[in-house]
């Protein structure tokens, strides 16, 4: 069942600091969520919490009607398989002594689906935009836009129902920017993508939905256009306000 | 009226690769100006180069002549004393640019020291301390004794910043270059630091170089704007003009690219 559900989930490094708290949403196949929020916010937790990195202090995350506990092996692989991850520095979440064809095969391999794995993967870079003689090549050799096809390209390489992308395209010049979020538009058509980013702009080109957290608390949800239309927290408000606009 | 910064045929080489090629860029005194480039433009050693900061590496031909004096070339004694007083620098990663080990208040207390040096008076150190308070109270932080007495990694990123700009501020320049200064932070504290920025120029008299490849932020300091690409010029003109009414293509790609970003805000404006 494509729903993930977080569920009334706390989270806290030691006793007294609470960086998440009480926080619900749900993840619907289909709907493009953007999850907002500076540093501080508890953003790059939930993120955490959603990849099974860490367990909730309370709460439950549910993927259909199960509990996404990353001690349960059985579970886990069935949860990778639909959530894969795109990180926000494309410059060291590729390893830089692996060449693209292993790489990006890598979510094959570490979820055991059965070969040939090439054909897959150049249909993968193809979706990303990249050329075809990417496959045998390094890292190094190519730009920061293309690197972040090439992890683009392994987050969908095994073809999961949710994209968790973390500031995906924040390290980018605001040209190369607007081709990823075009690209991840495109690919939301057949997978969800869960976008984590301070970064208003870019939720609003690419989310149908928004969740601001500010300290650790969601202070306000729901569909992106109602909210740029009317805020109706005011952080929410303040967000939108110090995002730098052209001149009309 | 002269120059602060005019920059004339300036072309900068690595090996027998041109990094910059034929760059010319005035900044007039109080002016604020926008340099815009995207990674690789060469907009960073530009900046560089206004100081004689380049690294070892890289040549440079051409003029750059900063407050009347010719950088190029220009012997190390010179460029001491011409940095400082003619222009200030505030860089992308305030983590980096501050020293670790120094306490807040002593890191603006050294530059003031240079400065009075500089014009011949030797305040004493209360003198010294009561004007850090005052330049950290300038760049709005609050609870000035508790950050002089900080380390840099006590407080946090966009306070960092104020603090760099405090130490800018200290020299008393003529320039200010700031090179990506809010591109580290959250948007609220950019924000912030941006009215900062343009109160202070404004405030102070002074002119601004500020560099960044993010049009709208650039659009929010700067009158005037240059736009290079591949270390070459490609457009310069007015702001307003050059981001409404883009001359060269790569230019109305930029301007297109961030409009689209823009669009997406829509129903907030």
């Amino acid at each position: 069942m494509s729903l993930i559900s977080v569920e009334s989930v706390s989270f806290g490094y030691g006793r007294s600091q609470s960086v998440l708290h009480e926080a619900s949403f749900k993840l619907r196949a289909g709907v493009n969520v953007g999850l907002v929020g500076e540093s501080g916010s508890g953003k790059s937790t939930m993120l955490r919490l959603l990849l099974g990195l860490a367990r909730p202090e309370s709460g439950v995350i549910r993927y259909g009607e199960d509990v996404l506990d990353p001690r349960d092996r059985g579970f886990m692989r069935r949860y990778r398989r639909a959530v894969q991850a795109v990180f926000q520095d494309p410059y060291s979440s590729l390893d830089p002594r692996q060449k693209v064809e292993d790489i990006v095969a890598e979510p094959l391999r570490a979820l055991r689906i059965p070969g040939p794995h090439r054909p897959v993967i150049e249909a993968a870079l193809a979706d990303v935009g990249l050329p075809a003689d990417a496959i045998s090549r390094y890292p190094h050799e190519f730009s920061g836009g293309q690197r972040q096809r090439i992890a683009i390209a392994r987050a969908i390489v095994a073809r999961p129902q949710f994209i968790l992308a973390d500031e995906a395209v924040s390290a980018l010049d605001l040209s190369t920017r607007i081709r990823i979020v075009d690209l991840l538009k495109d690919l939301s058509k057949t997978m969800t993508i869960l976008l984590v980013s301070h970064d208003l702009a870019v939720v609003a080109a690419l989310c149908e939905e928004i969740i601001v957290l500010e300290k650790g608390r969601i202070v306000e949800s729901g569909r992106t256009a109602d909210i740029l239309k009317q805020p109706q927290h005011p952080y929410t408000r303040k967000l939108l306000a110090s995002v730098p606009r052209m001149p009309a | 009226m002269t120059a602060l910064l005019e920059i004339s045929g300036l072309t900068l080489r690595a090996g027998g690769q041109a990094l910059v090629s034929d760059l010319s860029l005035r900044v007039e005194p109080g002016a604020r100006v926008g340099l815009i480039g995207e990674s690789g433009s060469g907009k960073s050693l530009t900046a560089l180069a206004a100081v004689g900061l380049l690294p070892p590496e890289i040549r440079a031909e051409g003029s750059v002549m900063l407050d009347g004096r010719q950088v190029v070339g220009a012997r190390e004694e010179t460029l001491v004393e011409l940095r400082g007083r003619a222009a200030a620098f505030v860089f992308q990663e305030p983590l980096t640019a501050l020293d670790p080990l120094m306490k807040v208040g002593r890191q603006i207390g050294e530059p003031l020291a240079r400065r009075y040096r500089r014009e011949g008076r030797s305040p004493g150190r209360r003198e010294i301390a009561r004007k850090v308070r005052e330049l950290l109270e300038r760049v709005s932080l609050p609870d000035v004794d508790r950050v002089a007495r900080a380390y840099t990694f006590d407080i946090s990123g966009g306070q960092r910043q104020r603090v760099a700009i405090a130490m800018a501020l200290a020299c008393r320049p003529r320039l200010l270059i700031a090179d990506e200064p809010t591109t580290a932070l959250d948007v609220t504290t950019q924000s912030e630091i941006l009215d900062l920025l343009s109160d202070l120029v404004r405030e102070e008299g002074m002119a601004l170089l500020f560099i960044s490849h993010d049009l709208p932020v650039v659009a929010r300091v700067a009158e005037e704007v240059t736009v290079l690409r591949h270390g070459a010029v490609v457009e310069q003109g007015p702001a307003r003009t050059v981001l409404r009414d883009p001359a060269h293509p790569y230019t109305k790609m930029l301007v297109e690219a961030a409009a689209a970003f823009d669009r997406a805000l829509e129903p907030a404006r």
